[in-house]
């Protein structure tokens, strides 16, 4: 019997939320802020659907609704993962350890 | 490009994010962490344009929306001040969950682009996948608007309550259950319109009766929905970095609400159905007496420093209103010349998201190893001379040890009380969000400081 491709995503998923839960748990504290914002910044990647959905079918120049949809979809994450990226670096930049001579 | 060699590509896009998160378990990592994480992000996207192939007129459209997002994104990033990053957070959290119910509406109109079937006649399961990416979605986003306009203070940070409040959010959790039956029998798109306005409201219902202290907790739960929102939709476009991250992000904000939980001594059902502070509030000012508090200045505070030899700031969400993290780190630049330790104890609940106060104290290039946890620095009260308690107060309430009655009871504080002197900054006596009353401030060895947190730090470093 042919196994549905499904249970395989299903698989993937649930082994990923056991790696994020130990993953997670090995995050300092003193970093949960950025923590935050990389997650931000990385689930994101649900732009991949909507690069999808901004480019499906159409060769002439009429878009669907469900186009100009993935248009915005495109934006909205895009400024996702600009700003979160680009906040996270700003913040860890600010982390810095003791100087010795001072 | 052929869809297995994409499959792979999404999949070393996934690991990618899991290393990204991998990095921050120390800040010397952690730099290294969000590379990986950006290079995960431009696989993904650069894959998905290969993948399509064929460019319609829509692709340079793609580019614009992207760039046009991408501006606005770094322009924030750039431009919002660090104690602002609880809103940002809420505001970032709000946008992917748009962006999922965007999405899943744009594949429910147009199911032949994503291989779903066709309009009318969409697979089961994707019809599933994507009534749950979209009902999550719509939840994030309202959500994290009401917790947004809360940070923000344009709506109010007390929980707003009515009666039949969690029936009516019982009963709207149930019709999207059954709105999702009746989509997937019916195939009809009125159903999953109706789904997308009933998980909307949730989202605005389910955050109104939760208080403003209680962001933390918010804004850790709607990180995890977001995540879970990413994953249903990873289900729908059978997209491996999709699923891994939503399932990282997931659980990621999972653990932080438990966390910060954890830190308020409260069960996660107990903050989400919110309406914490307003009924204990009516309770405990009706025996308010007024005791006497010792009323202290600038050069009081700043003759105690001067003759410890150990200090220990703790900061709360009062330093980040007042923006006082710079002034305090100059205070603290003056003691340390006078040959005086000083440390910094945060608790897990302080400020307004999880690592609030770190990241200020980072910004005011405070070192990361002065800077310590609850566990780590509690035991180090009892050895210190002053604790400079700067806007935090249920924190350090010794209520929470000895008085069983109180609503804060059990919660971990620290154990401020036990130094030698205790220098309170406070705008005025009023209670903490708990609405109760503080030991601390009526103690032998405390004294108040009554002033705005930035102002205050600023005329002890004078007086040094």
């Amino acid at each position: 019997m042919e196994i549905d491709p499904f249970i395989f995503r299903l698989s993937i998923f649930i082994l990923s939320i056991f790696i994020g839960y130990y993953v997670v748990w090995s995050v300092t504290p003193s970093l949960h802020t950025p923590l935050m914002s990389v997650t931000n910044a990385i689930s994101s990647v649900i732009i991949v659907g909507a690069i999808i959905a901004g480019l499906a079918g159409n060769s002439d120049n009429e878009f669907t609704t469900s186009n100009i949809l993935g248009f915005l979809a495109i934006s909205l994450a895009a400024v996702n993962i600009f700003g979160g990226f680009l906040v996270t670096q700003r913040m860890l930049q600010m982390y810095k350890k003791k100087k010795k001579d001072k | 490009m052929s869809a297995n060699l994409s499959a792979i590509f999404y999949l070393i896009s996934g690991v990618l994010f899991i290393l990204a998160l991998r990095g921050l378990s120390s800040p010397e990592t952690s730099r290294q962490g969000n590379f990986f994480g950006i290079l995960g992000m431009t696989i993904a996207i650069t894959v998905t344009f290969l993948s399509v192939g064929s460019f319609s007129s829509g692709l340079i459209y793609v580019l614009i929306f992207l760039l046009i997002g991408g501006l606005i994104g770094a322009f924030i990033a750039y431009k919002i001040p660090m104690t602002a990053m609880p809103e940002l957070v809420a505001g970032f959290h709000s946008l992917v969950g748009l962006s999922a119910v965007l999405v899943a509406v744009s594949a429910f109109l147009n199911p032949e682009a994503f291989n779903l079937g066709s309009q009318g006649s969409i697979k089961l399961a994707s019809l599933i996948e994507m009534s749950i990416g979209a009902a999550v979605g719509a939840i994030t986003f309202s959500g994290s608007i009401i917790a947004f306009l809360k940070l923000q203070g344009i709506m109010s940070g007390s929980p707003i309550t009515f009666r039949g409040q969690h029936l009516l959010n019982a009963l709207l959790l149930i019709s999207i259950l059954a709105l999702t039956y009746l989509l997937c029998s019916t195939q009809s798109s009125n159903f999953f319109w109706v789904l997308l306005a009933v998980s909307f409201l949730i989202g605005f219902l389910l955050i109104i009766p939760i208080g403003g202290a209680d962001m933390p907790v918010v804004i850790s739960m709607l990180n995890s929905y977001s995540g879970w929102a990413a994953a249903g939709i990873g289900f729908t476009l059978e997209n491996s970095a999709l699923i891994i991250t939503g399932a990282l992000v997931g659980s990621s904000g999972a653990i932080l609400s438990y966390i910060m939980c954890k830190g308020m001594n409260r069960s996660f059902f107990n903050v989400i159905l919110g309406g914490f502070g307003a009924s204990e509030q009516s309770s405990s000012s009706g025996d308010k007496e007024h005791r006497p508090v010792k009323n202290g200045n600038a050069e009081d505070a700043a003759f105690l420093m001067k003759n410890a030899s150990s200090v220990i700031i703790v900061p709360g969400y009062g330093m980040a209103v007042a923006q006082a993290q710079h002034a305090l780190r100059e205070m603290v630049d003056t003691l340390k010349k006078n040959d005086i330790k000083v440390t910094y104890a945060i608790h897990p609940v302080a400020g307004r998201m999880p690592g609030h106060m770190n990241v200020l104290l980072a910004e005011a290039n405070v070192p990361y190893d002065e800077v310590f946890e609850l566990e780590e620095i509690n035991n180090d009260f009892a050895n210190a001379d002053v604790a400079f308690v700067i806007g935090a107060n249920d924190v350090t309430n010794p209520a929470a040890k000895n008085d069983p009655q109180s609503p804060i009871y059990g919660m971990p504080v620290l154990d401020v009380e036990k130094c030698k002197s205790v220098l309170f900054v406070k705008r005025s006596l009023s209670p903490g969000y708990a609405g109760i009353d503080n030991d601390l401030f009526y103690k032998e060895n405390t004294l108040m400081l009554f002033a705005d947190a930035k102002k205050m730090t600023e005329d002890i470093t004078k007086n040094l």
